[in-house]
């Protein structure tokens, strides 16, 4: 529903929304206009956790970014770690001479961690805004949840958030012994944990009615606007780059790509909040099926790190010395969409140009067009739906 | 799972003869251990991105991404090629509906730094400009609010050129340390 604000005597109000503000996702500043309750403008305001992560990039080498592209996404790090080095990877391969050979094992290390890792993302945005709509109890069903899959993560590399696990090569150690069951009983529990969860609150009649038809995207605005991921393909857009361009051995796991189909019934219109919500609860059930391929195929570790069939990290000492003196723009599918790596490099051991290209960045700076005409509430379910991660926005 | 390309996909490589045939300015740019480029100068810009949005074999709905470089630090290459103290805007394109990619630039003189805006073929531009504008000092000219995005609005210089130095304080606060130093960065 589109309300035009008009005012007998045009006197707006102007509120600022953040940067501390619970429902903002991070520190990001809104400024707001509004005319009693109807929003006429709503101006981002980002910069606050800008730490330059691009020039730092220009100061170390290729496997020593690595730790910092934690910092890019911390929702989703290993997603973020995959990004980097599959961009740095594609780099080294530029030249047919130093292109890094990554063992069999490794790669599918990397699926499932990522896959994870992509569950633990999407149940954080699907929890936060029902939080955000007022529904505390699905959120921290979300999180309990969310804590399975960090519980994995600290056995497999010892951290809970930012794991600086995956190397350029491979991952940085073996997966520990035993942890194949638990990670398919965790698979197992997520599943069924989410069928309670959407008799919580996905069928929930005042949670649907709320986000349906709420901020609707038309296909057509989602690509000319830059979205990307589960925001592009809730506008209708069937489009994975895991499935359409696919690097590691993504080509070698079956999955769906969920897109939206107006799924909040009379009410709904694809590309609307609730849209881009379902995406995200399907996509939780297509990353459990990717995980219980990759378990499924994961051959048995091999004493050497370098064994190219059951080792994980090749050995890349020969090749890492020197990248070619060329550039290469890379993209991956991260929970929050597409990200684009465009590196540049002088033939030095130091990359001359890191540019990072993020899926919430897009994500925000449609915000100014959605706004005008939405109720001041309504901005709330903006930024939940849109799912943004405000460290990947400024970087 | 097998990828079928969509039958209107065309190579990088045609993709950018497509655009040169038309555009004489536009030349094609073969570089080692890179993806070959279109190099397009500013007064053009804005004719080709038109021609390679609008083309239907070409069909280029989607801007990727959008990145400032400094080429100050380049190291020496024999002639044709990138220049140095030059700033560059590299646009990455990409066709959802023919699934085929080009990478287009634009090289700029480091004392003027103005190109054409292309916020009105993609509106995401808006905001790639503004990260550019802000950390490369690039003016677009026509972008209808160029302001500093990440940076503090009354932020001098910018960051990710290669020159730049760190400041020493900002607004009151010092920003370094006694005694303390700033590397200046492999390309010092």
């Amino acid at each position: 529903m589109t309300i035009v604000a008009e005012s007998p005597d045009g006197e707006l109000m102007t509120l600022n929304m953040g940067p501390h503000h619970p429902s903002t996702h991070g520190v990001l500043r809104l400024i707001v206009e509004c005319d009693g309750e109807v929003v006429t403008s709503c101006q981002p305001d980002i910069g606050y956790l800008h730490r330059s992560i691009e020039k730092i990039g220009e100061y170390l080498e290729f496997p020593q970014f690595v730790p910092y592209t934690d910092r890019v996404d911390y929702v989703c790090a290993m997603n973020a770690n995959l990004a980097w080095c599959v961009a740095a990877e594609a780099l080294y391969a530029m030249d047919p001479a130093s292109v890094i050979k990554i063992p069999e094992r490794a790669e599918w290390i990397r699926i499932l961690v990522a896959e994870l890792n992509r569950i633990s993302s999407h149940l954080v945005a699907v929890g936060a805004l029902a939080m955000d709509m007022g529904a505390y109890t699905p959120f921290l069903h979300a999180i309990a949840l969310r804590e399975l899959i960090n519980d994995l993560f600290e056995s497999i590399c010892g951290a809970r958030l930012t794991y600086n696990y995956v190397t350029i090569g491979g991952v940085a150690n073996d997966l520990p012994a035993g942890i194949e069951p638990r990670i398919a009983a965790a698979l197992d529990q997520i599943e069924r944990e989410m069928r309670g969860f959407n008799k919580l609150i996905t069928g929930n009649t005042i949670f649907r009615d709320r986000l349906a038809g709420t901020a609707t995207i038309s296909a057509a605005d989602a690509v000319a606007w830059g979205l990307v991921g589960p925001n592009l393909r809730g506008s209708g857009v069937d489009f994975d780059l895991r499935r359409d361009e696919p690097y590691g051995f993504y080509d070698r796991v079956e999955f769906a790509v969920p897109v939206g189909d107006a799924f909040a019934g009379a009410n709904g219109r694809v590309g609307d909040a609730f849209d881009r919500y379902i995406v995200r609860l399907l996509e939780i059930l297509e990353s459990t099926r990717i995980c219980r391929q990759a378990l499924k195929h994961l051959p048995p570790a091999a004493p050497k790190a370098a064994d190219l069939v059951g080792g994980w990290q090749a050995d890349v000492k020969a090749a890492l010395r020197k990248p070619p003196k060329g550039e290469v723009h890379h993209r991956t599918e991260m929970p929050r969409g597409e990200t684009g790596y465009y590196l540049i490099s002088d033939g030095s051991k130091i990359p001359y140009r890191i540019r990072i290209r993020t899926g919430s960045f897009t994500a925000v700076a449609i915000i100014p067009k959605l706004a005008p005409g939405l109720m001041l509430a309504d901005i709330v379910a903006v930024i939940g739906s849109l799912d943004i991660v405000l460290p990947e926005v400024d970087r | 799972m097998t990828v079928v390309a969509p039958p209107g996909k065309l190579t990088r490589q045609r993709v950018l003869e497509l655009a040169s045939e038309r555009f004489p300015a536009a030349t094609i740019l073969v570089r080692p251990n890179s993806v070959p480029c279109l190099l397009v100068e500013a007064a053009h810009l804005i004719d080709v991105m038109q021609f390679l949005r609008d083309d239907p074999a070409l069909d280029f709905k989607s801007l990727s991404d959008l990145a400032g470089v400094d080429l100050l630090k380049w190291p020496g290459e024999k002639k044709g090629e990138f220049l140095h103290s030059e700033l560059m805007v590299v646009y990455q394109l990409h066709s959802l509906n023919h699934r085929h990619h080009a990478t287009v630039k634009v090289i700029l003189k480091r004392d003027t730094a103005t190109v054409p805006s292309v916020a009105g073929l993609w509106p995401v531009a808006g905001w790639f400009e503004r990260e550019a504008f802000d950390l490369y000092g690039i003016t677009f000219s026509g972008h209808a609010d160029l302001r500093r995005l990440l940076t503090p609005e009354d932020w001098t210089g910018f960051p990710l050129r290669k020159d730049y130095a760190y400041p020493e304080s900002y607004g009151g606060v010092a920003l370094k340390r006694e005694g303390q130093h700033f590397d200046a960065g492999p390309y010092a």
